[in-house]
């Protein structure tokens, strides 16, 4: 195989206005989407913006949408297109645009610190630490999470309504919750902070209806629909809805007053 | 669908595959399986050959159903009971399906559009989601977990009671019994894989290592979990065809062949 | 010149990856006011591609091991070139940086009694990387992000805002530390975003910004390790260390175009890959150097029988350590041997089943799979050397991580020297981080808040001279340039930069070599001067290159310089017309500085260039240290007087 000039349309503009333009570029065996864009920089463009780092998909900065889906543009081969396909390079359409491919993520940052921290547990000290593996499993998957937020730009909670933006933490922070939920020695619960309940009432997890494009686009293949977003709600059924745990609690409430 | 300081970009996607197929098959499947149900659970016939009951109509709780011996039929509404005595049961698994978590993705796609595809925008102005009546009451899936495995282990019931002949000796298996088997196989794998169930065996713990029989039903639970999707469809297909086959000897246009 | 915006901090520290949010963290929990400025998004600095783990003597695994024979191993790794005092340090305080790491949420894979995992690494004498599978460093950094966030959250419930003690400037690039007289009194900035100039003042300044690996063609580092926090350094008067000693990994991708350089990990070697070259020869037998004839397999069938049964046989060769099989698989493609992509073959295929391929290395697997679309359970993976990592960096105290010569002005990570000595072990790195990014911050903050008096005023006159400096790429084309040339394109000058270091000064090196490199730098250097850029300020890529390109040439001057001067071979500097290690050079170690601090950047000449060099004497290893190791052993690395002191 060799090199062959593929028919590009890269969304290019800033907060005033912008459209798809046109570029011709070589192509060569074994090739990436970045770098075709990196190669427009180098070539035609040489202030075209675009966000990239690791480039092994590692550090989740170069994300996109290609072709009208959010993918990282660094692992997106070349190969998977027909050489006479137009590839369509746009800029994440949930946050808003900065530059060319360039987005203001804040969003994320913002919602990051509205989940409260990690809490130690009282009485033990570093080094003291005891965890099972099967119960840092759990966990662990989630914090597999590159934090390329591909999943909060696919959520159509926010890309297609972005009023609902004040109330609603995405999938990548409500992965958080769970997250931490599951952590064997997390100790919210100890200083009064129920993460099930706020992640229903802080967190907007009512807002999620488990369609799962987060699940779909993550590149890191972590399951968050059915391993964070569903047990989160099943968790937050415990506290609010579930008949046995009310009956439960009625009975222990009514022996421990007897 | 953009506001004022995302990328200008009018069209609602830029998607170039078929992303349309996967919506439209959902909501075409969907739709015969609803078509399908609404006629026989309305008919209110041909829904018992001896040895075998319809799973929509069982357990039969109306005085209008048809006798069956030692079968799942319990009077409990008498003659005021005027309409179709499937009404009554087939609440219960209909509601285990409609607030099922893989349903809920399947009708929300396939159906409302919310969203039709991933990152295709939706048609609709606002969005709630499963914030506010009535989808708030999607939250209610464990109640009917619990009544689907009622549900189920009378369907398990009929599928003994079909290892009897039509004169009610057992010993005997015909084609049905098999239909039948299959059915239960996959109505129970369907129900267990279930989200809350998955939850409710082990999910809900923070130490695994303290309980590890609970951890080992959770991993098992978990690896049925992943293939939810498949036996929600395959279990729902394999029910209107037990109904179905049902049908065709009680309507008397097939024959059980028997077995032994 | 326009007013540029002014905030004050305590402390400022320059990069966001693992050394600099432990030394923000702990400036923080000091009570400095501390500011963090990186150049990517916070969160996304090049410590998440750390795979292996964090070195730390916790013996949860075998509890045999304690700080002294890590101590030991890492002087070994380093050729007992490193600063002792650091490597002590380090080996000492490792396991209480990594414990802390779990109050703070991190999860480390488990050993059977509940206690953080340790595996085996080149080098250690135990099994002492505290690791989570193959992406450590994701952990590390991610865990440092979680815990700023969570000490913003307490300012927030304090003071009601997230940002009032701690706050990250992301996606900002520091172009100059600026000074009052000696010591640091803040820095100049650029949003990337905007391109809007901002100062920073503060009278301590921690530098944690990384490596240099983007002035070489093949590298494992990702655009940000241009060498800023060298540089910047460099600029402000401190000198730099020992910049001869550069890591090669022997096996990086070397196709597809797109992730050439990406690390290929040891394991698979030591899982049973082979290495062979086009003509399908185990090539390494060839290159098995007469001090190791003793203990690596002659044959293939010894070697073969060696994964089965180490007791009885001797180690293959593949398993040299990583600078020997760099240098052979260098030769192999010199040679025309090479694979169709300028590497070498590295086969398990043949070696073993496809699906114990895939349990032992999964990430491999998908990796190959999914960026080069090759199958290595069915064919060869081509690899060959790529530029890794930096033991070389900015001079600092051992104890407070202080930089030499200028009050103020601190380093942590692998932007300070003289902790890995001539080579850093697997592992190190991610410990180094936590210690000295620690102890950075520490001092910083006790400098910072200790300062009796004023603060150190910023000079008007350095702002508008950064500014004018950073807005240079604007107005080269409206210059009058010598001979009516064209501006330069940045891209064009740094694809030639990289080559020629890559090229001219990389695994081998040779005399005549480096003499010519420099000659390159100085013609890159004058054409850099007319690097022009298009386009506005805001987000503009050719901007920054053209920007990073004044670092990249500074730091690959003084790469060049302290090669050519060092005569002999050690660790990551191999000379092939020096090729044996000298016990006279141990104690020698190579200082550059700026040869015109004025900032004269226009000097040219090849021979003067904008470096000098120093030779110094380190002081000798505290005798109990010393202790630690056999006198049979010492023999071959230190110099008789140093033996019998």
């Amino acid at each position: 195989m060799s090199g062959y000039t593929a028919h590009f349309r890269v969304w290019r503009g800033d907060v005033g206005g912008g459209g798809l333009e046109d570029f011709k570029v070589e192509v060569n065996d074994g090739e990436v989407v970045l770098d075709i864009i990196h190669r427009l920089q180098a070539t035609q463009a040489p202030d075209l913006a675009v966000r990239w780092n690791c480039k092994a998909g590692k550090c989740g900065s170069c994300s996109a949408e290609i072709n009208g889906r959010p993918r990282l543009m660094c692992m997106t081969r070349m190969s998977v297109f027909e050489r006479d396909e137009t590839i369509t390079v746009t800029p994440l359409r949930a946050f808003p645009v900065v530059r060319d491919l360039v987005t203001d993520v804040g969003f994320n940052y913002q919602k990051a610190r509205e989940v409260p921290a990690f809490v130690p547990p009282e009485g033990l000290g570093p080094g003291e630490y005891r965890m099972m593996q099967e119960d840092v499993d759990r966990p662990q998957e989630f914090r597999k999470c590159i934090e390329c937020f591909l999943c909060q730009d696919t959520c159509h909670v926010v890309r297609d309504h972005e009023e609902n933006k004040p109330a609603f933490a995405g999938p990548r922070f409500l992965m958080r919750v769970a997250e931490l939920d599951m952590h064997p020695l997390d100790a919210a619960e100890d200083t009064g902070l129920d993460r099930k309940r706020t992640a229903q009432d802080e967190h907007g997890l009512g807002y999620c209806n488990i369609t799962k494009c987060c699940t779909e686009v993550c590149p890191e293949g972590i399951r968050i629909t059915d391993n964070a977003l569903i047990p989160l709600k099943e968790r937050a059924v415990d506290r609010k809805y579930d008949p046995l745990v009310w009956l439960g609690s009625k009975i222990r409430r009514r022996s421990s007053a007897d | 669908m953009h506001s004022g300081t995302r990328a200008a970009i009018t069209a609602p996607h830029l998607r170039t595959d078929r992303w349309w197929l996967a919506p439209a098959g959902t909501a075409a499947g969907l739709l015969a399986f609803i078509v399908y149900s609404t006629w026989r659970a309305f008919s209110d016939a041909h829904y018992y050959a001896a040895p075998y009951v319809s799973p929509f109509y069982s357990p039969c709780l109306a005085e209008r159903c048809e006798p069956m011996h030692a079968g799942p039929n319990w009077e409990i509404f008498g003659s005021w009971w005027g309409v179709s005595p499937a009404i009554i049961i087939l609440i219960f698994p209909l509601g285990f399906r409609l607030t099922c978590y893989y349903y809920r993705k399947a009708y929300y796609r396939g159906f409302w559009a919310s969203p039709p595809a991933c990152a295709v925008a939706e048609p609709h102005k606002k969005y709630t989601g499963e914030t506010r009546f009535p989808l708030i009451l999607q939250n209610i899936h464990r109640y009917f977990f619990y009544a689907a495995i009622v549900v189920a282990g009378i369907l398990t019931y009929d599928t003994v009671l079909a290892f009897r002949d039509e004169n009610y000796e057992w010993g005997h298996m015909g084609l049905g019994t098999l239909v039948f088997l299959i059915n239960i196989v996959l109505i129970w794998a369907y129900t267990i894989s279930c989200h809350s169930c998955r939850h409710i065996v082990g999910g809900k713990l923070k130490h695994f290592s303290k309980h590890p029989v609970r951890y080992r039903m959770w991993q098992w639970v978990g690896r049925l979990n992943a293939r939810h999707m498949q036996l929600a469809w395959a279990s729902l297909v394999s029910v209107a065809l037990a109904d179905f086959y049902v049908y065709l000897l009680a309507s008397g246009a097939f024959d059980d062949p028997t077995l032994f | 010149m326009s007013v540029v915006e002014r905030q004050e901090w305590d402390v400022v520290v320059v990069g966001a990856g693992g050394a600099g949010l432990r030394a923000a963290i702990e400036a923080r929990e000091r009570g400095a006011r501390t500011a963090v400025i990186c150049k990517s998004l916070f969160g996304k600095a090049h410590t998440v591609m750390a795979e292996g783990g964090i070195a730390a003597a916790m013996a949860n695994v075998n509890s045999g091991d304690n700080w002294q024979v890590h101590f030991r191993d890492t002087m070994r790794g380093g050729k007992f070139l490193n600063q002792w005092r650091m490597a002590e340090l380090h080996a000492r305080e490792a396991p209480d940086r990594v414990w802390e790491l779990e109050t703070w949420g991190a999860l480390f894979d488990r050993t059977k009694d509940g206690r953080i995992s340790q595996r085996n690494f080149g080098g250690h004498e135990y099994p002492r990387l505290a690791h989570v599978g193959d992406r450590t460093g994701l952990e590390l950094i991610r865990t440092l992000q979680q815990k700023i966030v969570a000490l913003q959250q307490e300012d927030h419930k304090e003071t009601g805002e997230y940002e009032s003690r701690l706050k990250v400037f992301q996606e900002c690039t520091v172009t100059r530390v600026l000074k009052d007289g000696g010591r640091v009194s803040g820095v100049f900035a650029y949003e990337r975003e905007s391109g809007r100039f901002f100062v920073l003042e503060a009278p301590a300044v921690v530098i944690a910004t990384g490596g240099i690996g983007k002035s070489f063609k093949v590298t494992s580092n990702s655009w940000e390790y241009t060498g800023d926090g060298h540089a910047l350094a460099l600029l402000a008067g401190a000198p730099l260390l020992n910049m001869e000693f550069v890591q090669f990994h022997p096996t990086g991708m070397v196709w597809p175009p797109s992730v050439k350089g990406i690390l290929v990990t040891e394991s698979v070697r030591g899982d049973g890959g082979v290495l062979r070259n086009s003509e399908g020869k185990r090539f390494m037998f060839d290159y098995i150097p007469d001090v190791f004839k003793e203990k690596y397999a002659q044959s293939e069938e010894e070697g073969d029988r060696w994964y089965e049964d180490p007791d009885h046989n001797r180690r293959p060769p593949e398993l040299l350590p990583r600078d020997e099989v760099a240098r052979a698989i260098n030769a192999e493609v010199k040679a025309g041997r090479g694979s169709p992509h300028g590497g070498v073959f590295l086969d398990v295929s043949t070696r073993m089943p496809a699906e114990v391929i895939r349990r032992r290395l999964p990430s491999m697997y998908h990796q190959f799979k999914e960026l080069a679309d090759v199958d290595i359970t069915a064919e060869a993976m081509e690899v060959g050397p790529t530029c890794h990592y930096v033991m070389g960096g900015i001079a600092v105290e051992s104890d407070t991580a202080a930089a030499r010569g200028v009050p103020g002005l601190f380093a942590a990570g692998e932007v300070a020297g003289g902790m890995h000595g001539s080579n850093r072990l697997g592992g190190n790195s991610l410990s180094d981080l936590l210690v000295f990014g620690r102890r950075a911050g520490l001092h910083a903050a006790e400098y910072a808040t200790g300062l009796t008096g004023a603060r150190p005023p910023v000079d008007d006159e350095q702002v508008d001279a950064a500014a004018a400096e950073a807005l240079r790429p604007f107005s080269a084309e409206g210059e009058v340039r010598p001979e009516g040339q064209p501006p330069e394109n940045p891209y064009t000058l740094h694809q030639e930069l990289q080559q020629a270091m890559n090229d001219l000064v990389g695994i081998i090196r040779r005399e005549g070599e480096m003499e010519q490199a420099l000659e390159k730098l100085a013609d890159l250097r004058v054409r850099a001067r007319r690097a022009g850029v298009e386009g506005h300020r805001q987000f503009n890529p050719g901007w920054h290159l053209s920007l990073d390109l004044r670092n990249m040439l500074l730091v690959s001057e003084c790469v060049a310089r302290a090669a050519l001067e060092r005569t002999e071979s050690r660790g990551g500097h191999t000379r092939e017309d020096h090729p044996a290690m000298d016990r006279d050079w141990r104690r020698l170690n190579l200082l550059c500085r700026l040869t015109d601090p004025t900032g004269g950047l226009a000097a040219t000449d090849p021979v003067a260039g904008q470096i000098s060099l120093t030779r110094e004497t380190t002081d000798p290893i505290r005798p109990d240290l010393l202790a630690l190791f056999d006198k049979e052993e010492l023999v071959k690395y230190l110099a008789e007087e140093e033996l019998y002191e």
